[in-house]
Order: structure tokens, then sequence, then C-alpha cells
């Protein structure tokens, strides 16, 4: 892997100041910062061939299209997906999402089905389909967990029966970073013939993702959280699936033919990327990975990793802080409250210290409420923060104590 | 005082430090002369709901006088209430609806007391005047 101080300076906003502070960014869990790269191809778009994908006979198109289309086969291969086909672009996770949810629940959901997700989802994966049970009238059931943070496996062989049609979990926590037993949740459902979704939204920069090993019926992450720009998503799901599912969204370019009579819907993947695709985004979130490929994958989990280790002895050894999520299995997130400090307090004062957490409930009131808490501090780290940087999270959480312990 | 002298004490309090870690200590402080809510108004009728903090107001109407009394769970938070409930309070309703709060630009906080720190400053300004306005029209009415 490439040393240090070479991968932060490829990401152009680590080396800014923030108070005449170095800043210290610590919240890759809500967005990552960008390579230069990504940003130079998001540039070259606009400055050299920017024109609508799939639909002009001109050169811009057809190049615009091209670069589109490679993406597609950049994520496709990322994944290890079986087909270009089982690769649709969308604005992120939560659109990914809304679009299983919908699309599923209107040709598979009937009253008094079952859909199960995990007490650690973000509100992503809750909401949609809580709209689609209430449209449906079907069930949401829930995975608990335990004081660690770990979702009860027991407890969700036990929710599993044949009024289940779908299980939709994370694959990790976004509060609090732990990594849930997928390929085991995938098992299980498939051993009743249900299928499963995966949330992918914090599991997909962290390792090597392969879709077909796992067994997922459905796989769904952003671009903004690789590394790539906002806007863009994916949605994988197996052929089988997607060409049984009617589209989510009407319009350009997702239909073989209208009349004001009937509309045919063109193939897949288009069928679901109706109106024009955020194309930039697409070409950005191929060259994100590019990026992160050649730094080596093994190489970016292992370092995260040593990242976790080094900050949880560092943090934990604060005797007044208590860390939130104790599993063995987690990324490189440490989601923790300081005695009866407000996190609010504390985020305030480390953002004037120039390091960027996230305080709050993360968009996962249920895991708060689960541990009978109004939020925590997050720090999440990725490849390129540094043991220097967590030293600095660790003076600035002791300056905390000192301030607010008066 | 004037809702306007009081603002004007308060940034000459705040000028007094260039260091962020001096204001905040000093908005702490403010938090600790807050007129504090009766617990039993500590409920959900009372709550501002900002993203990050809990914000309790109450307001209470006695001689064409609304008087604050509040709290919150985050000290930073408490802090910044006391100031608003230094200018706003124990003042008639159309002082409080006619009130421009030049003070919360000027004390130098300006990125921590900004409406986009969803701190939930805004919303309490807000409800405040919201409450003036109420009584305002409660004894319009009456006459």
């Amino acid at each position: 892997m490439k040393n240090i101080s070479d991968i932060r300076s490829d990401f152009p906003l680590l080396s800014r100041k923030v108070y005449d502070k170095p800043l210290v960014y610590f919240d890759n869990g809500a967005t990552t910062q960008k390579p230069q790269c990504v940003i130079d191809a998001f540039n070259e778009v606009f400055t050299e061939y920017n024109a609508n994908i799939h639909r002009g006979v001109h050169a811009l198109s057809d190049r615009a299209s091209e670069e589109y289309e490679k993406a597609r086969e950049k994520v496709r291969s990322f994944i290890n997906a079986g087909s270009r086909e089982e690769v649709i672009f969308t604005s992120g996770t939560t659109g990914s999402i809304n679009t299983v949810a919908f699309s599923f629940g209107e040709r598979f959901i009937n009253t008094g089905d079952e859909i199960i997700i995990s007490h650690l989802e973000h509100h992503a994966n809750i909401v949609p389909w809580q709209m689609m049970c209430d449209r449906k009238g079907a069930i949401l059931k829930v995975i608990p967990i335990n004081d660690r943070g770990e979702i009860l496996f027991d407890e969700y062989l036990k929710l599993l029966n044949n009024r289940t049609k779908i299980v939709a979990v994370t694959q990790v926590s976004n509060a609090l970073g732990t990594i849930l037993p997928v390929k085991e949740i995938i098992k299980a459902a498939h051993s009743m013939n249900i299928p499963v979704m995966v949330d992918g939204a914090q599991g997909i920069q962290h390792g090597a993702i392969d879709v077909a090993a796992m067994d997922c019926d459905f796989y769904v992450f952003s671009g903004h959280k690789i590394y790539a720009p906002t806007g863009i998503g994916v949605l994988y799901g197996k052929t089988k699936w997607l060409s049984d599912l009617p589209p989510y969204q009407g319009g350009g370019d997702m239909v073989a033919n209208v009349t004001f009579e009937k509309t045919t819907y063109n193939e897949l993947p288009f069928k679901f990327e109706a109106g024009t695709m955020n194309f930039p985004g697409a070409i950005g979130l191929g060259v994100a990975i590019d990026y992160i490929l050649s730094l080596g994958l093994e190489d970016i989990e292992k370092r995260e990793k040593e990242l976790l280790v080094y900050a949880t002895e560092r943090i934990s050894g604060i005797k007044e802080v208590k860390i939130y999520g104790n599993t063995d299995r987690k990324i490189s997130i440490i989601s923790f409250l300081i005695n009866n400090i407000h996190q609010y307090d504390a985020g305030m004062v480390l953002d004037k210290l120039g390091i960027a957490v996230r305080t709050g409930t993360h968009c996962a009131q249920p895991v708060m409420d689960r541990f009978g808490i109004d939020g925590t501090i997050r720090a999440s780290m990725c490849f390129y923060n540094t043991t220097e940087e967590i030293d600095l999270l660790g003076t600035g959480i002791e300056k905390v104590i000192k301030m607010f312990a008066k | 005082m004037t809702v306007n002298k009081v603002q004007d004490t308060i940034i000459e309090e705040f000028s007094v430090f260039e260091d962020w870690m001096d204001k905040y200590n000093l908005l702490i402080d403010f938090g600790k002369d807050l007129p504090v809510i009766d617990p039993k108004f500590k409920v959900k009728d009372y709550l501002i709901e900002g993203c990050q903090s809990k914000v309790w107001l109450y307001p209470e109407l006695r001689d064409n006088k609304i008087k604050f009394s509040a709290d919150s769970d985050a000290i930073i938070t408490r802090g910044i209430v006391s100031l608003l409930i230094k200018v706003l309070s124990d003042r008639t309703p159309d002082e409080i609806i006619s009130s421009d709060l030049y003070f919360i630009d000027r004390i130098g906080l300006r990125q921590n007391l900004s409406p986009t720190r969803s701190n939930g400053l805004l919303s309490m300004v807000r409800q405040m005047k919201l409450y003036a306005m109420a009584y305002k029209a409660k004894d319009k009415s009456k006459k």
C-alpha cells in the first residue's frame, strides 16, 4: 500500500484547516472525502463530453453513454455481479431501498405478510418498508439486539416463517459499527425460499464485496460513502428478481414503446433507470472504485482494523468514556458518550479543535432507544486517517471533560 | 432596560474574549443564571425540538408581560437559551414581536448559533415570538 502521506495527499480537502487547526475528519460514516482523480473525472465530464446519455446520435452523447456503461461494468466487477443487467444506478442507498420496497411490495406483498429487518437499521432501511407495510397491510418484524450491539441470531430464526416475504438487513450498523452475519442470515432465509436485501451503505467501503458469494438477492449502496460523488448509488439485484419486478418510476429511457394505450418497458437495467441518470456521478463512482482497487482492498481492511484497535484502546482508556457497540466484529467506528456530558456539547467543543465527528442519533433512533440514550458521539475512521489524529481526538475528549466537569 | 440595551450589554461581555474557549465558558456561565422551568412543564407540549438537544420553554403572562423559563439537556444550549431569555423575558408581547435580535451575529459565535447548526436557536426565537403573538391576539379578543 502507498504510504499514508501519499494517500492523504490524494485527498485535497484533508490538508485544509478549520479554525486555524488542521482538520481531523472522523465523519467518514456520513460521507467520505474525494480523491483528486474523482474530482478530475467529474470535471472532465463537464469540460469535455457532457451530453445526455443513451439518446443522442452525436459524438458527445456517444462518449458520455460509453463512459456511463463503463462505470456500470466497473461496479459489476467490483461487487462480482453476474451481469451488467443486474447493476442499476440510483440516487443512493435510500433511492435503492425505496425501489426494492416499492417494486417488491407491489409484486409480492399481500395483507398479513411479514418483512424482517433488524434493530440496527438506519432509518432508510426502516421507513420505506413501513410505508410499504402501510400500503399493503403487511407487518414489520424486527430482529432484536443484545447489549454489545449484536443481533440475536436465534431470535431471527424464530421470526422466519411462511408469512415472511423478504428480509432486509444492514451489512454494518452505521450507529455502532457492528458487522452483521449477513451470509448466515441469507442462508437461513434461503432455506425457506425467502429473498434477502442487504444494505451495504456502511459495508461497501471497508473491504471486498462479493454478491455472488454472499448470495444476497439485492445489495444496495451509495457512491458518496466510497469516495465517489453524492447523488449516485447502486441497486444490485439478481436477474430473476429484477425481471419480475415492476418498475419504480416511469419516464424516459425506461420504456421500449409508448402509446397512450399501452407502454412496454425497456430491458434491464434500463427498466429501473427512469429519466436522465446522474451519469457524471456514475462515472465518478467508477473512478473511485479504480482508486480504492489501486490501494488494495485487503490493505484498506488491514489499515482500518489497526486504526480501530488503536482508537478503541486510546478512547476506552479515558475512564469517563463509555463505548456503545462492543462486538469483536465491527468496522472502524467508535460510538461513545462521555459521562453525563451531552453529545452536542462535546461535539461543539471538538469541532472548535478541528475535529469533525457526528453527534446525535445517526438516523438510527431505535438503536439509541435500545440503549436508553438520546444519541452518541461517533468517530468513523477510514484508511486515510492516522493514529496521530486519534491522539488528537483523545486529547480533545480530555479537554471536553475538563470544560464540562466544573 | 430596553431589548437593545440588553443586547448591547451581552455583546460587550462577549467582546472581552478572543478565544472561543473563553466564549463557550462565558456561555456556560450564563446558562447557570437561566430561570429554570418548573419540572412539571418539562413535557412534550413545551418541548422545542431541535435536532441535537432538547429545549423546554414555558411562557407565563403577568401584568401584560411574558416571563419565560426554560431548560435544556445540553449545557451550551442552556447558555444560548439563557441569553434569549435575558433579552426577551419580562417584555410585553409587542416588544417581543418587534425585536430584532442582532446580538446573535455580534457575539462572535455566529457559526455555532446559526440555524444551520440545527441547535434549534431559530425555533426558540420563533416559539418565543409565537407565544407573544398568541397572547396579543387573546388580549385583543378580550377587549
